[in-house]
């Protein structure tokens, strides 16, 4: 039951109770037919009041965006932002939808890298075999984002903006060393994954502009890659996850090392430094666990009610420890 | 104050309909409201429980978690048009019923719209493909189990 019908039955229950109640119920229900109904509609909204506007083109949504500011929010998925009107936790004065737009969704194979367009939904990623065979990193994470009806919704670019902390797509956009291409109504430039994650919820962009593409660079020949994370529940925000990627040299010593996670931190931590040990040495299982232990030092995670902070540097050195065997395992094993 | 309303032009279970509706209208409240759909049920309205799932276009998605307004143009299934039009129960809906799948009823049509859109791209699934599938639909009386045995056995009568 809402809230809302909840009120007009005690509106009711008040009439009952008057003298005559059920007559003048009776008269005042036909005339107040048209009224419930409307009063039943404006108490059955959930967010608050804004201004809703479809985009017909990039160029007019960034336009309405350079007008609007940070009055206006860019509605991709809606898979955070609709939550978060719902409870009005956000309230914007304007939204412009870019669903509409075309153009902005799709992924795009190019030299050495591949252009994701913002407006791309988990499931086409998902869907599109050339692509998660190119980036087994993110084939692998996208079972854990969510469940089937949001992945069928989110989108990349807005998940990317939206900047959660705990959600896997910024820690695979950090191990991957993805580029974002930004966009306003005056100017264009690209951020590093590494720049863009400002803190929790907070990216790097201004308020005129738009992440108009997402450029993540093919990885290397002889790399291995490996996501995991523990989580209390299938789809539920992870206690920690790790994304892995190594590179083995021609003597299966380790070239590379990428180590991003997401849920330890107010951002997506990138810790690849943690392996700076293991370069130029074999995957050795040691060698591994030293890497581990340093990763855990560098990580702050706050803590919540599913899991204390030393209970979630734990699990993130438990992960970084499989995730990095894992990664190794694969590349010898050619896959 | 002033509400911002838009005209909205949708097919839901093949029928189309046109309103003019206030933008903040979610797609959940629409139909239950507006249409008098009362079959797409809505729990959490926070996108947890997938009690509210429709098809978008033929894709289970949450309607607690779209405006309306983005549903202009677009195609709708609702729980509502699932049996056939001589009052038949869809595959699923029979197999829900014999193995007792369901209690209080509640996450039904959200499971309904999921299993069914998930049913129609894999023939033949596993057990834990199903339990996948139906992550993103809470339901607090089954226990699940009667509900995956329901998935598989409707399956299996749909191969023939």
């Amino acid at each position: 039951m809402h809230l809302s019908d909840f009120q007009i039955g005690y509106k009711r229950l008040d009439f009952l109770t008057c003298p005559g109640g059920r007559l003048i119920l009776r008269a005042r229900r036909r005339a107040e037919a048209r009224d419930d109904r409307v009063t039943l509609l404006a108490s059955a909204m959930k967010p608050a009041p804004f201004k809703y506007i479809a985009a017909s083109s990039l160029e007019h949504a960034l336009a309405l965006k350079a007008q609007h500011g940070d009055d206006a929010k860019f509605l991709a998925g809606g898979q955070s932002l609709i939550p978060a009107m719902n409870f009005r936790l956000a309230r914007p004065a304007i939204i412009i939808d870019i669903n509409e737009i075309g153009g902005l969704a799709g992924i795009r194979p190019r030299a050495g890298a591949v252009g994701v367009g913002p407006l791309t939904r988990y499931r086409a990623l998902q869907r599109d075999t050339s692509f998660a065979e190119l980036f087994p990193l993110i084939r692998e994470a996208l079972p854990h984002i969510a469940h089937p009806q949001i992945r069928n919704r989110g989108t990349i670019g807005g998940n990317l903006s939206h900047a959660d902390p705990a959600s896997e797509f910024p820690a695979i956009a950090l191990a991957l060393r993805a580029r974002f291409r930004v966009q306003s109504a005056k100017r264009e430039r690209w951020i590093d994954a590494s720049n863009f994650f400002a803190g929790a919820l907070t990216t790097d962009l201004r308020p005129d502009e738009m992440l108009v593409e997402i450029e993540l660079p093919s990885p290397k020949p002889r790399t291995g890659a490996c996501f995991m994370e523990i989580a209390r529940r299938r789809g539920d925000f992870a206690i920690a996850g790790i994304a892995a990627m190594v590179t083995l040299g021609e003597r299966d010593e380790c070239a590379e090392v990428r180590l991003a996670l997401c849920g330890v931190g107010e951002t997506p931590v990138d810790a690849s430094s943690a392996a700076d040990g293991l370069i130029g040495q074999a995957p050795s299982e040691p060698a591994i666990r030293e890497a581990t232990a340093s990763l855990q030092g560098m990580i702050e995670p706050s803590g919540n009610v599913h899991a204390t902070a030393d209970y979630q540097r734990h699990v993130a050195g438990v992960l970084a420890e499989r995730a990095l065997m894992t990664a190794c395992q694969r590349v010898q094993d050619g896959h | 104050m002033d509400t911002d309303r838009h005209e909205v032009a949708l097919s839901v279970n093949g029928i189309r309909y046109t309103r003019h509706i206030e933008s903040r209208l979610l797609l959940s409240d629409f139909l239950r409201h507006d249409l008098g759909l009362a079959g797409t049920h809505v729990g959490c309205e926070h996108g947890v429980c997938g009690a509210c799932t429709v098809l978008l276009d033929g894709q289970p998605v949450r309607s607690c978690l779209m405006l309306a307004v983005q549903a202009n143009g677009h195609e709708i299934s609702t729980v509502e048009g699932l049996a056939g039009k001589n009052g038949a129960y869809h595959p699923l809906q029979q197999a829900m019923h014999d193995h007792h799948g369901l209690q209080c009823g509640y996450c039904t049509p959200g499971i309904l719209m999921t299993m069914t859109a998930f049913l129609d791209e894999n023939a033949s699934p596993s057990e834990d493909e199903i339990r996948e599938a139906l992550s993103g639909n809470l339901c607090r009386c089954t226990g699940y189990q009667n509900i995956v045995d329901a998935v598989m056995t409707a399956a299996m009568r749909m191969r023939g």
